[in-house]
């Protein structure tokens, strides 16, 4: 499955830049993920537990950032073993550009599923993968901009996702670069 | 009056009492001290390439014995397949290796590349996960026209394409039959998509493999559909076991539809692991992998077009079929696109000329092979739509154009071009019996009825032929079977009456054990209950070729006659000296012996008992005992036949199919049971209508299987299915078995799909729509209801 989508993100091109090739930043955003490590040059190893439909599991995975264009655009890869729940991986190619807010992040999403995950979950990967790119860029966001001052916290991001949707973590990354 | 036993008998199903009190013998039910369990590591992508496969990890977990991978096989045969088909060019068939576990590939998701075998199943599960497996992707190849181009990645290194054959039938006659096309006063075009199906009986694939080391012999208990097949097949050219050292037990099977026809590597695997191991290995199918390792069904793309003179005359009719193949050749897959699908092309009409084109294409996906039906419904289906298609282009009556080319019935034995010979048939018969039965002439008043509550009912009918009692060996063989087709059985007559009958048959559902004994008591004249009918084990019953191709009943049954004819015959010798009389005189009647004229006679157990207990028995000129062989090898194959209509209403909103009556007028032939015959078919409609409205294998543009369970791959349940009429008065007993059956086991799943959606196109007819002349199954709602809103 494809999707693309775009955001308006409260913060320079500059400090999103950054942001995104900050392994604590990909554990914040990466919806249920429980540890991020490594750098970009080597890549990052990540632990992420999820339920798609029936199948819930733990993921190992690896994530890339490849395609770099130094302050512009990247494609982060990732792929994930669930065991015996089947694999996911996908792609997201990132274009940062200035605009009035700050930065305007366009991203194209490319998803896909094998094994159990396929067999079981097929009628609502489509749905599920758009889920997992919009929490995913909301959450980013989120961490860099710090809290939404007039506007509450996203409610949907916690159910199932766990080291998701603690309040004091938000806005972390921004007191850290600024 | 109906008889209460013997041959026309409604008997009800003996073996029932067993299965609807919970006390069947599966195949799972079998538990042998000791065993150990098995559990598959399958491929999770299509295509690719295996790096590595690392077991260390999984060795070490608590209770695992041994996790298997392809290198343990290395001194082993492959899963062979029994049938080549030799293309149009003279050559045979590209076969590819097909190893127990994948070896340097894998080629399908579920494709096993490792087993653990543990002390538990969950052991084996939890040890499962630590395998450690380097899989680099290849491109899939799945499109079946995009796998023939030169350019296409190959599912098999060691073929020169994903081409498995190119076949013509008959080669000799295609400059004829374009000839005639050029000729014709019309042509009509169809082109369609017969949908992938997966068999999903009741009971999933089991395998239990046990070795005994004190004799050496092997054991493997199965949900085989024939067992001697798998022996012959896993013990000669995989293992390497001599059939004399290799036991295959079919217990009770709870359905196979031709799922459980095939050797699969399971099965060989089990056997292996028990002997390497020193204990019992068990494997049991989750429904997850029956999905993605049992043979699947169907998948043919096709065009096919009719000749008709300016008479509405067939003149000549060509097909050109591409035929998936999945990612190996599973046992018969090479034949049923071919030999069972090209031979069955002229249906019941007297079509002169007939060009039959078919490519085999490997794909990475689950191997397909036979289906309920196994090619017949696939020349039924292009056949049926394109006569309706051809009538609706000529605006005359689809029934009409079907009784004028209808092969009449004294024209039987017809030879049709497409090789084989009808014995009998009436297929004028058929269709006037099925106007009958489906109130035809009411259908008017009924669709306005329709109309005025806004839906659209439209009528749809189908008349088929198959192929059934497969058949001659010397002519299979030709054809390039690796197997004869048979059947034997032994009737053992025991001292005090009751009768054994050992068929090489198996039965799994279609009620052998009460039908076969209906034949014997009706011979002998003896109570069915005095019969017992054993099946399932090579290690007490003769050789047999399995229960498919609506066969069991023509050809096993064949040989059960055949074998109670020389009981008889012997029975009336020791009767002949018991009563002093000449063997001539001797006339048997309700289980007496009696001379003919006078009153003397003996009775069934006075003749059994003398020869168990031959004190006044002619020694000199006859063996003590009762019990013969006999093997049938049929002259030709059976040929049922039948008319089917399908009422649907359509919804016009939401494009929901409703079927509101369907009717069959089948020719069987001669019935041995008419309830069970009445069960066959209702239980092959029901597979037909889930064909036609619901079913449907899907895999992703990566291969993956989406319909992969039953929350995705949509079973025909009772509310989707009306109530049958179900009639098989019309009868024209077959001419060369001793029974005169045909055999009615698939002739419901080959003859509703087509009678379904021509009902569908009907009804959009009707409805002013006659620019919609094909929508490809199944018919859902969102494919009827796009085709409306195009």
């Amino acid at each position: 499955m494809q999707l693309s989508d775009q955001r308006e993100i409260r913060a320079a091109p500059a400090t999103v830049w950054a942001a995104i090739l900050d392994p604590a930043m990909l554990q914040a955003a990466i919806p249920g993920c429980e540890t991020v490590t490594g750098s970009p040059a080597e890549g990052f190893e990540a632990v992420v537990v999820q339920k798609v439909g029936p199948v819930k599991a733990r993921f190992t995975g690896v994530v890339t950032i490849s395609d770099v264009v130094e302050g512009q655009s990247l494609t982060i890869s990732g792929e994930g073993k669930g065991g015996p729940a089947g694999f996911a991986k996908g792609g997201a190619r990132v274009t940062l550009s200035p605009c009035d807010a700050g930065t305007l992040l366009s991203y194209e999403v490319e998803a896909s599923v094998g094994g159990k995950l396929a067999q079981l979950g097929s009628r609502i990967i489509d749905g599920f993968a758009k889920k997992m790119a919009d929490e995913f860029f909301e959450r980013f966001q989120q961490a860099v901009e710090g809290p939404a001052e007039e506007e509450p916290p996203t409610p949907e991001t916690s159910a199932d996702a766990p080291g998701s949707g603690e309040p004091e973590k938000k806005g972390w990354f921004r007191k850290l670069i600024s | 009056m109906p008889k209460d036993g013997g041959i026309g008998a409604s008997t009800k199903r003996r073996e029932d009492v067993r299965f609807l009190t919970g006390k069947g013998r599966y195949t799972d039910d079998i538990n042998i001290r000791g065993q150990a369990y098995a559990w598959f590591v399958r491929s999770e992508v299509a295509h690719g390439t295996l790096n590595k496969v690392d077991v260390s990890a999984a060795e070490a977990m608590p209770g695992v014995l041994k996790v298997f991978t392809a290198a343990d096989f290395a001194g082993v045969g492959g899963i062979p397949c029994g049938w080549q088909v030799t293309d149009r060019f003279g050559k045979p068939m590209q076969e590819p290796k097909h190893p127990v576990l994948a070896d340097g590939k894998v080629r399908h998701v579920g494709d096993p590349i490792a087993v653990v075998v543990a002390e538990t199943l969950d052991q084996a599960r939890d040890a499962a996960e630590a395998v450690e497996i380097d899989i680099t992707e290849l491109t899939p190849v799945l499109d079946m026209k995009a796998a023939l181009q030169p350019d296409s990645p190959k599912v098999h290194e060691e073929l020169t394409s994903n081409l498995c054959y190119d076949w013509g039938f008959v080669e000799e006659n295609k400059a004829a039959v374009d000839e005639a096309f050029a000729k014709a006063a019309h042509v009509t075009t169809l082109e369609l998509i017969n949908n992938r199906l997966v068999a999903n009986p009741m009971e999933p694939r089991v395998a239990v493999g046990d070795y005994e080391s004190h004799s050496g012999n092997s054991t493997l208990y199965t949900t085989s559909q024939n067992p001697h097949v798998i022996r012959l097949l896993m013990g000669a050219f995989v293992l390497g076991i001599p059939e004399s050292k290799l036991r295959v037990v079919a217990p009770d099977v709870g359905g196979g539809f031709g799922s459980k026809i095939y050797h699969y590597a399971e099965e060989a695997f089990v056997t292996f692991a028990a002997k390497t191991l020193g204990v019992p290995v068990k494997w049991t199918s989750t429904r997850s992998e029956a999905f993605i390792s049992d043979a699947q069904g169907r998948d043919h793309v096709t065009k096919i077009q009719l000749a008709l003179d300016g008479d509405n005359n067939f003149t000549a009719l060509r097909t050109e079929t591409y035929a998936n193949m999945g990612a190996y050749l599973s046992t018969f897959a090479p034949s049923i696109p071919t030999w069972l699908h090209g031979t069955l092309m002229a249906g019941n009409y007297r079509t002169p000329l007939i060009y039959v084109n078919v490519k085999a294409v490997f794909t990475n996906t689950v191997p397909v092979d036979a289906y309920r039906g196994a090619g017949r419904p696939e020349a039924t289906f292009q056949l049926e739509r394109l006569v309706d298609k051809a009538a609706r282009e000529l605006g005359v009556d689809p029934v009409a154009l079907r009784r004028q080319n209808f092969i009449t019935p004294d024209q039987f034995p017809y030879q049709t071009p497409v090789a084989v010979v009808y014995d009998t048939g009436n297929y004028h018969a058929t269709m006037d019996k099925l106007l009958e039965i489906s109130d035809h002439a009411g259908f008017e008043a009924r669709a306005a009825e329709s109309k005025a509550r806004g839906k659209l009912r439209g009528f749809g009918i189908a008349h088929y032929i198959e192929a059934c009692g497969i058949a001659p060996s010397n002519l299979v063989g030709q054809l390039g079977a690796r197997a004869g087709l048979y059947e034997s059985a032994t009737v053992r007559v025991n001292a005090t009456g009751s009768i054994s009958v050992f068929t090489g048959s198996h039965s799994h559902g279609q009620g052998h054990e009460t039908s076969f004994a209906q034949v014997v008591a009706e011979m002998i004249g003896v109570d069915a209950s005095q019969i017992e009918i054993v099946h399932g084990d090579t290690s007490n019953t003769p050789m047999g070729m399995g229960t498919y191709g609506s066969r069991s009943l023509a050809v096993g049954g064949s040989a059960i006659v055949k074998a109670t004819n020389k009981i008889i015959n012997k029975a009336k010798k020791i009767a002949a000296h018991l009563l002093e009389a000449s063997e001539a005189d001797i006339e048997l009647k309700d289980g007496k012996f009696s001379v003919a004229g006078t009153d003397k006679s003996v009775d069934w157990t006075g003749v059994t008992l003398a020869a168990y207990v031959p004190h006044n028995y002619p020694l000199e000129s006859m063996e003590p005992g009762l019990e013969e062989t006999a093997f049938y090898d049929p002259s030709n194959f059976t040929y049922p036949s039948g008319a089917y209509g399908c009422e649907v209403e359509v919804d016009p909103e939401t494009g929901k199919v409703q079927i509101l009556a369907f009717s069959a007028a089948d020719d069987f032939g001669n019935i041995v049971n008419p309830m069970i015959v009445e069960g066959q078919v209702q239980g092959g409609l029901a597979q037909g209508i889930g064909q036609a409205l619901l079913e449907n294998c899907v895999y992703d543009e990566n291969g993956q299987l989406l319909s992969g369970s039953f929350m995705d791959y949509a079973m025909p349940r009772a509310d989707d299915l009306p109530m049958f009429k179900v009639d098989h008065s019309c009868c024209t007993p077959c001419t060369h078995n001793p029974l005169g059956v045909k055999g009615c086991g698939e002739a419901g799943a080959i003859g509703s799909p087509p009678a379904v959606v021509n009902a569908v196109i009907d009804a959009l007819h009707r409805a002013g729509r006659t620019d919609i002349t094909h929508i490809d199954m199944p018919l859902t709602p969102s494919r009827v209801w796009a085709a409306m809103n195009a």
